[in-house]
């Protein structure tokens, strides 16, 4: 279970524990077709991603997003969560091998609570990001 | 290509949805999320969850319960083939867990282009409101639009 973070001993520039990912599948995308209810075929049937000149299927951005929550909860409780967002740099093609990885750029108390402020992002197997996102968290 | 800026402001019909255990298993499945918080009633309960608890970008999922779902395509007329997603944000008010009623209303917020018409940028609001009518999340969400007249010159 992931616990609270402690707000007096976490440090700016502190790295969270990185997550490196499996190659991204077809049969992942499948499932996540289905299970995020994102039924665009461009991620999932390669005839429809080339006739939109696309050379293979690609990987929903919410997919990888999903990646840099499961980082985010693995360092501060889901209901601890005060914000996740992200911009996708780039597209994440099949076999891709992400690592998602993040660290505290901020320490700060709003409305009486003590949040932590995160970057977080996905890297491609070649260095290069594929999401730049951020976080905060509350911290106790 | 060219979308229309006069559609910014438009609002979606509220729609209603079920946070579903079946579904929030299938969406952990894909993207390797094993935390018994999202699958377990007990394991949520023991860790302060009120229930089987959603993962941070399931929001998104619910999002795509909309009876009416691809509101924003028809209304920009623009072919599904041609979007990409350039950012997307959460807000977290309150964790949603399964058995919540989730109301969710979707607006159109800016809509601008880039080189010269090449991409278009559609950014779009959205509150949730769970059964009492507490706000538990607002997300913010751009979509690009590949402009298939540009890709031709």
């Amino acid at each position: 279970m992931t616990t609270i973070p402690k707000f007096d001993q976490v440090k700016v520039g502190d790295a969270l524990k990185p997550l490196v990912l499996p190659p991204v599948s077809r049969h992942q995308l499948a499932l996540y077709c289905g299970g995020s209810g994102d039924h665009n075929p461009i991620h999932v049937d390669l005839d429809f991603a080339k006739k939109f000149g696309f050379k293979d299927v690609f990987a929903h951005g919410m997919l990888s997003m999903a990646f840099l929550g499961r980082l985010v909860t693995s360092y501060a409780p889901n209901n601890k969560v005060r914000k996740l967002g992200t911009r996708f740099t780039s597209i994440t093609w099949v076999g891709d091998v992400i690592t998602v990885s993040g660290k505290i750029t901020g320490k700060r108390e709003e409305n009486g609570e003590k949040l932590i402020d995160l970057e977080v992002k996905c890297t491609n197997q070649n260095g290069q990001d594929t999401l730049q996102g951020n976080a905060t968290v509350a911290a106790a | 290509m060219e979308l229309d800026k006069k559609l910014i402001g438009h609002t979606f019909k509220p729609f209603t949805t079920t946070v579903e255990a079946g579904k929030i298993r299938l969406f952990c499945k894909a993207i390797g999320e094993e935390d018994p918080i999202y699958s377990d009633e007990a394991a949520a309960k023991a860790a302060g969850y009120r229930g089987v608890t959603a993962p941070l970008t399931f929001l998104r999922a619910l999002q795509a319960d909309d009876p009416n779902k691809g509101g924003l395509l028809r209304l920009l007329n623009v072919d599904i083939g041609l979007i990409l997603h350039g950012e997307q944000h959460f807000e977290y008010f309150a964790p949603v867990v399964v058995g919540d009623k989730v109301t969710c209303q979707e607006k159109v917020v800016d809509i601008y282009d880039k080189k010269g018409g090449a991409l278009w940028f559609v950014v779009q609001v959205m509150e949730m409101k769970d059964q009492t009518g507490k706000l538990v999340a607002k997300g913010r969400g751009v979509t690009v639009v590949r402009n298939p007249d540009a890709a031709k010159k």
